[in-house]
């Protein structure tokens, strides 16, 4: 299981090449070459070039908007990676293809190297050398004891190895012993566990799903029960989300601590959340939501991926009806979580679609925590609730939400400003409690700020799985590299000494089989003390 | 909790101290190396004893016994020790003191603001160096590769130098992200596994450069006789690697249950995440390729030391340049 040959060719004789033998001889020569060492470590080469994109390249799995920006500042190039999937090498065809063809290398070499393991657990260590002087490690001794007193000492010495003795010519007696199977075992234990993480992995990437959602600290429930509830969704490809685990939450409170520089020390989210028979009972089960310590239920996890401010904006209209809403607004720097936003209004009591158009209103601007005013424009001092203010541009017009095009809630539909279509009608920083009068006599007040979090639900049904192999690979690779797989041997021999006094030879050779070498102190340690014992006859 | 800033101030001076004290010992072993007899002699002697085991008729994959005790007992030529072999030891013991320097650094570090000292880049670049010096003190235990060094300290040096200048950071608590005991294992086994992998990393190019030299002996006609014999660098790379791939393979394994906690998936596939595959893939294939006709030896040696470029990329590269959840360099 050391030096691995390529295969010798087919075979030399000239016999007679019928169609079905030649096809015979090519499925087996492409098997052997597919299983050879050779191939495998070029395949890992291979795996780990084509790795290699991924990080270098943005991702459409990871970072949609980044992968479509970096495809059209390159053009023509953009285009030909594109196409050649190399912003999905994860799932390309020519990743996929190069893992298939480690598998079956894998199991190519996996298959003959079980059968040999259980053939060589069962055979005896092998004979003992003739001249043990010749091995890498070698001690010999004369000593007085009895020759059977010297191998009864040296079987006591070398528990745990695997021993057999033999009688030899000339009345010479030896044991051979070997020890460190567990080499091998792990070493198996390492590649089946490989290739079930593999499997597993697999399986997952079909059954997963994940879901991202932004829920107000408001107490309003968020339910698992379609992929509509979602802001962005992932499925596997065997999900088609109509059966979601059922579980529900809700969000009451979110606090963030932060250092006095300003960095950011602790989250935590407030949260209920309800499962299983909860569902039926309306029981709600309280959980601190924080980083690192995601809630694991019905099989699902909830992740506390991040968070930001809603501004509660209030329009009164000339007609005297109010409306209020509270929207999320999205974070623009992470640090002082200045943040940007648009809160659309319909005008209320107006049924006809046209002048319904004329009249709708989105209050657009940023958002600052901790206001700091420089001049008139506003930015934001820290990430603290402390000061609260908006600056806003307050937009009156054709939102565009009747066209059926999808809009983003953070923002305004460019393209209906570009047209005139939707036009700005006031400029103004507010702060808290502060309101602003149009025109016509609409008057918008800033009263309030909502926190948000953004919550992640990831469901993996092989996750343990995948975890099992890895720990079962970690223990095998353990095994397979810190076992040291090493013989020894002692011979005795009687002999006569020049004072006619009966003497044994002991000879003790060693050798290690695998090239960790280390073997040297343990083998001088054993056969230190196998002569200790021996000299005491 | 509060940044303790003598804590800190101390931890800076004994990092500059260290860094000092490691160039000073690196001239000495650069002294022994190049003028020393030593060099030569160590050479000389791993080369005899390696040709008496193949004599011995041992497979090929044993020939790696027990080299000569590197300083213990007094050789014919040793007796009347060389001015340069004691500027060797001088510089081993300027390591050791380097070291312990190096480690109050750490420690105070991570006493000034209360958690493990390897929170940002500067801090964790810190760490890896010194597991790298720990490791060549313990190799040189066994090996006898001491006028060696200088190639392991210089490295180290650049490290050390890169960190403090442009990657340093004030000491500060870390983001919610990174307040878990993930951070102490997770961390701890990739500095510990990146900073062993930098032994191998050396001796595999220093196995390139003597093998070039043996083949042709014109070339590094000066450098090349001074380095140990292949297979005394190629043991010493092959016992470290062995050591450290493990302990790797924990790191990457724990990370992935810390991304499942933290992040919501255990595998995504972020650069960080990516390198480490590929780095982890790249280290088997030497393993493996130790054990294929053919391979062993020089291209060994070059697949280790694309391993390590590996690991040196992912430090860099993917902590300065790409933006991935791994980026909490903490480099303004
Ligand atoms: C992702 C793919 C693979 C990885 C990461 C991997 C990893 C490893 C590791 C870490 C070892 C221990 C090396 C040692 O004992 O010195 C090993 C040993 C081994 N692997 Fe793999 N392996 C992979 C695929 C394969 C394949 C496809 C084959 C067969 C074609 C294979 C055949 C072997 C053999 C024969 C050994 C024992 C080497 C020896 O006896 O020293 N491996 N593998």
């Amino acid at each position: 299981m050391t030096a691995t040959e390529a295969p010798p060719a087919g075979p030399r004789k000239p016999y007679r090449q019928t169609p079905a033998r030649r096809a015979f001889a090519f499925v087996r020569n492409t098997w052997r070459g597919l299983t050879s060492m050779r191939t495998a470590l070029i395949l890992l080469f291979l795996l780990a070039l084509a790795a290699m994109p991924g990080a270098l390249l943005p991702q459409r799995s990871l970072n949609p908007p980044k992968t479509e920006e970096y495809i059209a500042a390159y053009g023509w190039w953009g285009e030909l990676l594109d196409r050649l999937q190399f912003f999905d090498v994860y799932s390309s065809v020519w990743f996929s293809a190069i893992y298939l063809l480690l598998m079956v290398s894998l199991v190519g070499c996996l298959a003959p190297r079980s059968l040999e393991y259980v053939r060589s657990m069962r055979a005896k260590p092998v004979l003992t050398p003739r001249n043990l002087a010749r091995m890498p490690h070698h001690q010999r001794a004369e000593v007085t004891a009895e020759p059977a007193d010297v191998l009864t000492a040296a079987r006591s010495r070398l528990r745990g190895w695997r021993i057999i003795e033999r009688a030899e010519a000339g009345g010479a007696r030896s044991i051979s012993a070997e020890r460190g199977y567990l080499r091998e075992t792990g070493n198996l234990v390492f590649h089946f566990a490989m290739l079930g993480l593999i499997v597993a992995f697999a399986l997952g990437k079909m059954f997963s799903y994940e879901g991202q959602v932004i829920v107000q600290a408001d107490g309003q429930p968020f339910c698992n029960s379609g992929i509509l509830n979602y802001d962005s969704f992932n499925p596997g490809l065997q999900v088609d989300g109509t059966q979601l685990n059922p579980f529900c939450l809700r969000v009451n409170g979110f606090a963030a601590e932060y250092t006095e520089n300003n960095q950011p020390n602790h989250y935590e989210a407030d949260l209920e959340y309800q499962s299983g028979p909860d569902l039926e009972t309306g029981t709600w089960r309280p959980y601190n939501l924080e980083v690192n310590e995601p809630l694991r239920t019905a099989g699902d996890r909830v992740y506390l991926l991040g968070h930001g401010f809603a501004p509660t904006f209030t329009v009164t209209f000339p007609d005297g009806s109010v409306r209020t809403q509270t929207i999320q607004w999205r974070p623009m720097d992470q640090t002082t979580l200045l943040s940007e936003g648009a809160t659309k209004f319909d005008p209320p009591g107006v049924t006809d679609p046209v002048q319904r158009r004329e009249q709708q209103l989105a209050i657009t601007g940023l958002f600052a925590p901790t206001a700091f005013l420089h001049g008139k424009v506003l930015s934001s001092a820290g990430p603290q609730l402390d000061d609260p203010a908006v600056a806003v541009d307050v937009m009156k017009g054709d939102l565009g939400i009747d066209s059926g095009r999808g809009q983003s809630i953070f923002e305004v539909d460019q393209s209906m400003v570009d047209q005139g279509r939707l036009e700005r009608v006031a400029r103004e920083n507010l702060e808290l409690g502060e309101k602003l009068t149009l025109d016509d006599g609409t008057t918008v007040s800033f009263d309030g700020v909502q926190r948000w979090v953004s919550l992640q639900v990831s469901h993996d049904p092989t996750q343990v799985w995948v975890l099992g192999f890895a720990v079962a690979m970690l223990i095998g690779l353990a095994g397979s590299l810190l076992v040291k797989r090493r013989r020894l041997w002692v011979r005795v021999a009687p002999a006569e000494s020049a004072a006619d006094q009966r003497l044994t030879v002991v000879d003790i050779g060693g050798l290690a089989r695998t090239d960790q070498a280390g073997y040297g102190e343990e083998f001088n340690r054993i056969a230190a003390g196998l002569l200790r014992e021996a000299r005491k006859h | 909790m509060p940044v303790n800033e003598t804590l800190s101030q101390f931890s800076d001076w004994s990092y500059t101290t260290a860094v000092v004290v490691y160039v000073l010992a690196m001239i000495f072993f650069l002294v022994e190396q190049s003028f020393g007899r030593k060099g030569t002699q160590g050479a000389e002697r791993t080369r005899v004893r390696a040709a008496e085991l193949v004599g011995a008729g041992g497979p090929p994959s044993t020939t790696a016994a027990e080299p000569p005790a590197g300083s213990a007992g007094p050789t014919p030529a040793g007796r009347e020790r060389s001015r340069a072999e004691r500027f060797g030891r001088m510089g081993v013991a300027l390591t050791v003191l380097a070291v312990l320097l190096h480690l109050s650094a750490l420690v105070l570090r991570g006493l000034s603001a209360n958690r493990v000292p390897w929170g940002n880049m500067y801090e964790y670049t810190m760490a890896i160096c010194l597991v790298a010096v720990v490791t060549w003190l313990v190799v040189l235990r066994r090996s006898p590769v001491r006028h060696l060094s200088a190639f392991v300290l210089l490295p180290v040096v650049i490290l050390m130098f890169v960190g403090g200048t442009m990657l340093y950071a004030e000491s500060a608590p870390v983001q919610p992200a990174l307040q878990s005991y993930w951070l102490v294992i997770h961390v701890s086994a990739a500095a510990a596994s990146s900073g062993v992998f930098l032994v191998p990393g050396v001796a595999s190019v220093l196995y390139l450069i003597r093998s070039r030299h043996e083949k042709d002996p014109q070339k590094f006609a000066r450098f090349g006789p001074r380095l140990p014999a292949l297979d005394v660098l190629d043991r010493v790379a092959y016992r470290t690697t062995v050591f450290a791939f493990p302990v790797f393979t924990f790191g990457v394994l724990c990370g992935a249950v810390w991304a499942e906690a933290a992040w919501g998936r255990f595998w995504g596939w972020d650069p960080k995440e990516t390198v480490a595959f590929i780095a982890w893939v790249v280290y088997a294939a030497y393993l493996h390729s130790r054990a294929t006709a053919g391979w062993r030896g020089n291209r060994a040696a070059v697949i280790n030391v694309i391993g390590f470029a590996m690991t040196v990329f992912n430090l860099f590269f993917v902590n300065l340049v790409t933006t991935g959840l791994h980026s909490y360099a903490g480099v303004g």
